[in-house]
């Protein structure tokens, strides 16, 4: 079973990656890009023998405690 | 008194740290490997600057799932004296021991070169032989050193005097253009509530000797040697 995990900077959070590739686009002759945002993401595997029931447990757990640091990011789960 | 010198995979100060402990206070210091469970007979931990397991995931993120970090939280909780540099304070937000997180510094650049620290407090085992308001002349060496925390964290952190260092011009100001990474209130280093833990930026294991362009550094590692004489 496959499962995406987003994550992103909270809004309050600077994002000195997203500012820079921004204030570069216009060289790259892309304009009316008003803002942009660096996340990532991560493409989970979960195993068949994981019962259908505790899936999103586990995946939960995962994103919160593991993939994201909850002081400074958010996470979106999207089930393939 | 022993010290230990936590080594990470990926970890690149320990020796830095072995050194600047085995010089500066004499005592006995020994490495404690990642995989290490128990830190009895220790009286001192460092853990050290360096990329942890590459800083993959984000910095200090896996090195929190290491089984020594269990070990170091207990430490800790036992009010053994903890003390991060670099990555190695990364390593405690990461963890849980310290509040607050450590983001890619606001110029983007990683920055490495020496500049002024104002030390806010004597009030903790890692600066009693600093005068509070002393400046300190010790390098920073990184790319994601940028303190962030919420307001209620900022505030807490200061009306409980655990702000340890702020980043400052060379007249002891706290100026924006004095910040090297964006740091909330020109944050470079804090400690927990029980003061026994503290994470900071710059590396005082890079500034013990004159020869290395300062020898501000030592007081930080003697103080530790006074507060565990005490």
């Amino acid at each position: 079973m496959n499962v995406k995990v987003v994550v992103t900077l909270k809004p309050t959070v600077l994002d000195p990656q997203g500012i820079t590739i921004q204030r570069n686009l216009e060289t790259a002759g892309i304009f009316g890009v008003q803002d942009v945002r660096q996340g990532k993401y991560f493409d989970v595997e979960v195993s068949d023998e994981v019962a259908e029931a505790d899936r999103n447990a586990l995946v939960e757990r995962l994103a919160r405690d593991v993939l994201t640091n909850p002081v400074v990011e958010n996470y979106e789960i999207v089930w393939q | 008194m022993k010290f230990g010198v936590v080594v990470f995979p990926g970890a690149y100060c320990d020796r830095d740290c072995y050194y600047a402990i085995q010089t500066v206070t004499g005592q006995p210091v020994e490495f404690i490997w990642h995989r290490e469970t128990s830190l009895d007979g220790f009286d001192a931990l460092v853990l050290p600057g360096g990329f942890s397991y590459g800083d993959y995931l984000r910095a200090g993120a896996i090195a929190k799932f290491s089984p020594v970090m269990r070990a170091v939280r207990e430490f800790a909780d036992r009010g053994g004296l903890v003390i991060g540099i670099c990555n190695g304070f990364q390593v405690l937000t990461e963890s849980g021991l310290l509040p607050g997180a450590l983001l890619k510094n606001a110029g983007t650049k990683y920055v490495c070169r020496y500049l002024h620290l104002r030390s806010e407090t004597s009030a903790t085992p890692f600066t009693s032989a600093v005068e509070g308001g002393q400046l300190l002349s010790i390098p920073i060496g990184h790319g994601d050193g940028n303190y962030q925390a919420d307001e209620d964290t900022l505030r807490r952190l200061e009306d409980g005097d655990r702000i340890v260092f702020r980043y400052v011009d060379a007249g002891g100001a706290a100026t924006a253009e004095a910040n090297p990474n964006g740091s909330a209130r020109n944050i470079a280093g804090i400690v927990n509530e029980g003061r026994n833990v503290l994470g900071m930026m710059p590396h005082p294991d890079r500034s013990f000797e004159r020869i290395l362009g300062s020898d501000d550094g030592r007081l930080i590692f003697e103080s530790m040697v006074m507060a565990l004489s005490a």
